[in-house]
């Protein structure tokens, strides 16, 4: 175990830097830049039972410190995800990935978990409750305490490997949905995904995301992460993965003390292809400033 | 694709809204014409994907027109200042299949990628012709560059202020070609895709996350499947376009 080293519900990851779901792909387009195996893991592009193209273009907004994107879950469904994206996947990274996983029906969810549960690179499945992209979508399983604890059930009970439930922040009250999907058998809580945000063009007068709504990512959503991952934290008893808005080593201890066991970067790689490479190179850099020594001694440390 | 810095050394008006910047730093990653670089600018989230106009000598060539404040900040940087870029973005134009005659067709803010594209078929010793579209005589810049490259050149303005009066599409019906390639606005490849009697390329535009292919923020839908246009674009066969409407 090294200084960096953390466990994320029984497997050990190198480092606590994950490239959230989105943002990474299946990881090969990354590959071409840097080794990826020096990440802890990544988390792949959401997957869903049946293709998607998604949503109309323009799917992306850019706001102050951030962006909003409407990209819809696009993906080529779960058996071509299985029989092409994991061999090439497999190629560049050596260690075990998050499959990230979104639905539509509770069936959905218990489908595709149960495909990938059964490909040994698959370490983790993060299940997104949260996607505040599709119409009628993964919004109301997030926002429900009742309807995340049935996914969370469903998955539970058709797979093996463990379950992080990835929740959506636009909610009243984030512990209540937390503790069911912890109820319900979870092994893990990531969160938070985006916040749902909205531009308007002067030019046009009309949205300028096609879909007019869209998730709000990047810097400027931080502080909402670390104020749910805290809160979150300090109501449950399984591991917690913070994310929203890190862009820096700063943000990934800042997230750990807040409760955090591990941390996913997104809108950051989209910027800087090369972000969680360089958190990850500056980590032990911040915590010698900070008389950190084990990175897993300040999980939820803060005072 | 790289990430590098960049030092302009040159950053002129052309027209009212239409800027040449040149840039010096190590361009080995741009391969094709109508490939493009992604511009960091500080104080803006997302990067500017830019068309690449031209690349020589260790020196980039952009030229870009003020749409909005990253554009308008970028007009106002003075020589010397350094900027990060992606370069080596997207897959550019095919030279290979263009035939004897090539006709390049641009309009407006769409002309620079051309001009890469024409000195590279000048170079393969094809008899390039170039049109160019703009509003009106007071927009056009690259006239006389594409004719010192030994193009053919026909200019076209809606307003008729110069050269052929009304659209591209007016000044291509005199011109004999193999093959075409074009970029510019989207009525506009509309238009030359109907007019147009040969196979052809056309360098799309779409709002971008990254650039380089991880958000699927640029997906469109082609004959041949789902396209990301900064990375399995920004060129698209004439033979695998599906218009969204």
């Amino acid at each position: 175990m090294g200084r960096l080293s953390v466990d994320l519900c029984g497997i050990t990851l190198d480092n606590p830097v994950i490239p959230a779901s989105g943002t990474f792909g299946y990881g090969y387009e990354f590959a071409e830049l840097y080794d990826i195996n020096v990440l802890g893991t990544f988390s792949f592009k959401g997957t869903t039972k049946d293709p998607r193209f998604g949503n109309p273009t323009p799917r992306i907004a850019e706001c102050s410190a951030g962006m909003i994107n409407a990209v819809g879950l696009q993906n080529p469904g779960v058996e071509k995800v299985i029989s092409e994206e994991l061999p090439k996947l497999k190629k560049c990274f050596d260690k075990k990935v998050m499959a990230n996983v979104s639905g539509f029906a509770v069936e959905d969810y218990a489908y595709t978990c149960a495909m990938l549960d059964k490909e040994e690179q698959v370490g983790w499945l993060e299940v997104n409750v949260s996607c505040p992209n599709v119409h009628g979508g993964g919004m109301s399983f997030g926002t429900n305490p009742e309807a995340a604890a049935e996914v969370t059930a469903a998955v539970k009970k058709v797979t093996t490997k463990p379950v992080i439930i990835k929740l959506s922040p636009n909610v009243t009250d984030i512990v209540s949905i937390a503790k069911a999907c912890e109820a319900a058998g979870a092994d893990g809580i990531s969160l938070i995904n985006t916040l749902l945000g909205m531009r308007i063009d002067l030019k046009t007068k009309r949205p300028v995301i096609a879909n007019k709504m869209g998730g709000f990512s990047g810097s400027a959503i931080f502080p909402v992460a670390v104020r749910m991952v805290y809160q979150v934290a300090n109501a449950v008893n399984i591991p917690v993965v913070g994310m929203g808005g890190v862009s820096s080593a700063e943000d990934v201890i800042e997230l750990m003390l807040a409760g955090a066991t591990a941390v996913e970067v997104g809108a950051a790689n989209l910027v800087d292809p090369y972000a969680c490479r360089d958190i990850i190179n500056d980590l032990p850099r911040v915590m010698d400033k900070y008389g950190i020594n084990n990175l897993s001694d300040i999980i939820g440390g803060v005072k | 694709m790289r990430d590098s810095i960049f030092t302009i050394t040159e950053n002129i008006a052309l027209t009212k809204t239409v800027y040449r910047m040149k840039l010096k730093g190590d361009v080995s990653d741009i391969t094709s014409s109508g490939q493009f670089v992604n511009i960091k600018l500080d104080g803006f989230y997302l990067r500017r994907p830019i068309s690449v106009c031209d690349c020589e000598n260790g020196i980039l060539t952009l030229i870009y027109k003020v749409v909005g404040k990253g554009t308008e900040k970028m007009s106002q940087m003075p020589e010397g200042t350094e900027l990060s870029i992606l370069t080596g973005l997207g897959n550019g134009y095919n030279t290979a299949v263009s035939g004897e005659s090539p006709v390049l067709i641009g309009g407006g803010v769409g002309v620079p990628p051309l001009y890469m594209l024409a000195k590279r078929l000048i170079a393969e010793g094809k008899n390039v012709t170039v049109i160019l579209g703009f509003n009106t005589k007071e927009e056009i810049f690259c006239e006389d560059d594409f004719k010192a490259l030994g193009a053919k050149v026909l200019v076209a303005t809606a307003d008729g202020s110069y050269g052929v009066k009304g659209f591209v599409t007016d000044a291509l019906k005199d011109v004999d070609y193999t093959y075409f390639y074009t970029c510019g606005p989207e009525p506009m490849l509309k238009a030359l895709y109907k007019a147009t009697t040969t196979s052809g390329q056309f360098s799309f535009e779409e709002r971008m996350g990254c650039g380089f292919g991880a958000c699927m923020g640029c997906s469109c839908k082609t004959i041949t499947g789902y396209k990301r246009i900064c990375k399995d674009g920004p060129v698209l066969e004439k033979e695998e376009i599906l218009w969204a409407d």
